[in-house]
């Protein structure tokens, strides 16, 4: 169900939508203050109330993952927020740190007291000069007013918000290589355990979360934990609250809407996205950023026999609504909520073809069957598209893509190998063509 | 002739340390700054200074240099332009994009022109995929790009 909200986005747009006047003029900073009023563990209950799924795309629930800081510890907390925005499709943080900069800060300050910290590092990809300048001109002007520092609102919990910024590297907003990362070394993934919550940012006890997942958090003080969550449709499956659900590619009005969790593929791409380009039929849609597998607009889903599941059991799964658990039993994953839209003008081969370019590109080469796997498959979908592919081969992209999920680090692994072997098993006979025809058959493009 | 900074460079990066608990982590926002004032580049002298203003070993440095794609080892056109190529802006004909930009400027993407003006290259999602096609030029962004826009931009940066 479509139910706009203007939580975060209120002010998108708006001429000097991102100062600290227009932001207070909305109400700016009182949940702020509120939660530096409150105990460390109020703080984390309430979040736990507004079952907030990690807005980076694994979907942990932000009050659980705040929980998990040591209640007692002699080393410095840290709160580091993940601005790296590095998957293909996803553009709906680089709006928040543009447009609303003053909601990550003021979460940050509620993340801070959540989590027992006193700094947060907001780590932007370099890429992004203005966001990173509109978050260092928040910062000056919330500290200016005192709401940062050593006692913000006058209360003795000094909190301290710096920008830090990457250097070009996909990986890095994998949460162990942004570490590494913020640490001055190269962005390589580290092996968990330990996790950050025990040994993260120099060693220190850290929570690493993402931009929107922050951002959120004035919002859930302002309304209550509870209230915040029941906005969401998929409330009973503890997913809690409204989100920026993005859409790109072949859709007439691409962009980033504010949303009630709940809302549909259907909706997001016909209605919001305002249907399909140049009045093309859907060929097919990747739900949250390039690292979920692929759907053909025709799929059905078939959810676990579970009563909450009930409404949408065999329905098309463009009307399932975008949840992390909804998309997980049906066998997808939600991701980002950033779909990219495909229209029939596109060949699904050159689609598969473009993404492992990025994927071979930003391996960090650390494990053997990522770094050489991602090459492999590169190579073979090279002589797919120059027509000089076996179906052998074809059937190698699986058996390569399969050895890879699971045996990695990191989830790039796996991220990489989803998008490999949905295309593949969903569009074989546009592949097989390839291979038959010697590529000559095929009269789609990937630009519509 | 040996990197320096000039005095007000030097403060921002006493700024840059402030920020951090130990002089490692000042290592990649010292080296944009440094590369910013190096016409684009991190040469060995770059590193020698990053290195030893940090406390750090030069092969830390240039191990840092060469993971990201953002640091130049090479120095690069005054101008740098970047073309997304990844796929929300490939479904928005960043594909012909390139190639306009190539044909116009006669080179190929990963080169400079011989008069030292544009060095073209792609980039992965700059998280801009609702607005592609997308380039990024030095430090901003130019979004839902059309030919005509791209010549516009490419003219001026060829005539700076
Ligand atoms: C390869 C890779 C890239 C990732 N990129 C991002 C990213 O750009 N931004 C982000 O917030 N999370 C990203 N993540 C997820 C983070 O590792 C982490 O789960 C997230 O920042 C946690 O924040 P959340 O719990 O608030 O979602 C990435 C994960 C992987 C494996
Ligand atoms: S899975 Fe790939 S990206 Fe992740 S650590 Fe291994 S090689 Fe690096
Ligand atoms: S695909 Fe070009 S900005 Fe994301």
């Amino acid at each position: 169900m479509i139910k706009r909200t203007e939580y975060l986005s209120k002010n998108y747009g708006k001429p000097e939508g991102w100062s600290l006047a227009t932001y207070e003029a909305g109400g700016g900073y009182k949940s702020a203050k509120k939660a530096l009023g409150m105990s460390r563990e109020a703080v984390v209950e309430e979040m736990k109330k507004a079952h907030i799924r990690g807005r980076g795309g694994a979907g942990f629930d932000a009050g659980t993952k705040w929980s998990f800081m040591p209640k007692e510890s002699k080393k410095p907390h840290y709160l580091v927020v993940n601005a790296d925005e590095g998957e293909p499709g996803t553009f709906k943080d680089r709006t928040i740190m543009e447009q609303n900069p003053h909601a990550l800060v003021e979460g940050c300050v509620i993340g801070c007291r959540g989590i027992g910290a006193n700094a947060a590092y907001i780590f932007v990809r370099d890429e992004l000069h203005l966001a990173k300048a509109r978050l260092w001109g928040a910062i000056e002007e919330a500290r200016a007013k005192g709401y940062l520092g050593a006692r913000p609102f006058g209360v003795d919990y000094p909190v301290e918000v710096y920008v830090h910024t990457g250097a070009g590297a996909y990986i890095c907003g994998e949460e162990t290589a942004l570490l590494n990362s913020l640490e001055g070394r190269r962005g390589e993934p580290r092996l968990k355990p330990p996790f950050p919550a025990q040994v993260g940012a120099f060693g220190c006890p850290t929570t690493v979360n993402n931009v929107e997942t922050i951002a959120i958090a004035p919002t859930v003080f302002e309304l209550g934990g509870d209230a915040f969550s029941q906005l969401s449709e998929l409330h009973p499956l503890n997913d809690g609250g409204v989100r920026l659900f993005g859409v790109s590619g072949h859709v007439e009005r691409p962009g980033i809407y504010e949303c009630a969790v709940g809302l549909t593929l259907r909706e997001l791409i016909y209605e919001l996205g305002g249907g399909i380009l140049g009045g093309r039929e859907l060929l097919a849609v990747i739900p949250g950023g390039s690292s979920c597998p692929v759907h053909r607009a025709d799929e059905i889903v078939s959810l676990p026999k579970d009563d909450r599941f009930a409404p949408w059991q065999g329905k098309s799964l463009l009307d399932l609504p975008l949840g992390v658990d909804t998309f997980r039993s049906a066998g997808s994953m939600l991701g980002t909520c950033c779909a990219i839209v495909l229209s029939d003008a596109v060949d699904p081969v050159l689609a598969t073809h473009n993404l492992i370019k990025f994927y071979k590109h930003e391996s960090c080469g650390q494990c053997t069957p990522c770094r050489e796997g991602c090459g492999w498959i590169e190579r073979i979908l090279d002589k797919v598209v120059h027509g000089t592919a076996t179906l052998d081969e074809l059937d190698q992209i699986t058996e390569i893509a399969s050895n890879i999920t699971g045996n990695t680090i990191c989830a790039f692994g796996d991220g990489a190998a989803q998008p490999m072997l949905s295309f593949v098993s969903k569009f074989r006979p546009a592949f097989e063509d390839y291979v038959r025809t010697g590529g000559k058959s095929q009269t789609r493009t990937l630009e519509a | 002739m040996p990197f320096a900074l000039s005095d007000e460079l030097e403060r921002e990066l006493e700024r840059i340390r402030a920020r951090y608990p130990n002089a490692m982590a000042a290592c990649i926002p010292t080296l944009h700054l440094c590369q910013d004032a190096n016409h684009g580049w991190v040469s060995d002298e770059v590193i020698q200074f990053v290195a030893t203003r940090l406390g750090l070993s030069p092969a830390h440095v240039k191990g840092v240099v060469t993971f990201y794609s953002l640091f130049n080892e090479e120095r690069p056109g005054k101008h740098q332009v970047w073309v997304c190529r990844t796929l929300s802006c490939a479904l928005r004909g960043s594909g012909s994009l390139l190639e306009h930009c190539e044909k116009k400027l006669g080179i190929r993407s990963g080169e400079t022109t011989k008069d030292g003006k544009i060095t073209l290259r792609t980039a992965e999602c700059l998280a801009s995929c609702g607005s592609g096609p997308v380039m990024q030029v030095d430090k901003t962004y130019h979004e839902g790009l059309t030919p005509a826009r791209v010549d516009e931009i490419l003219d001026r940066l060829l005539a700076d």
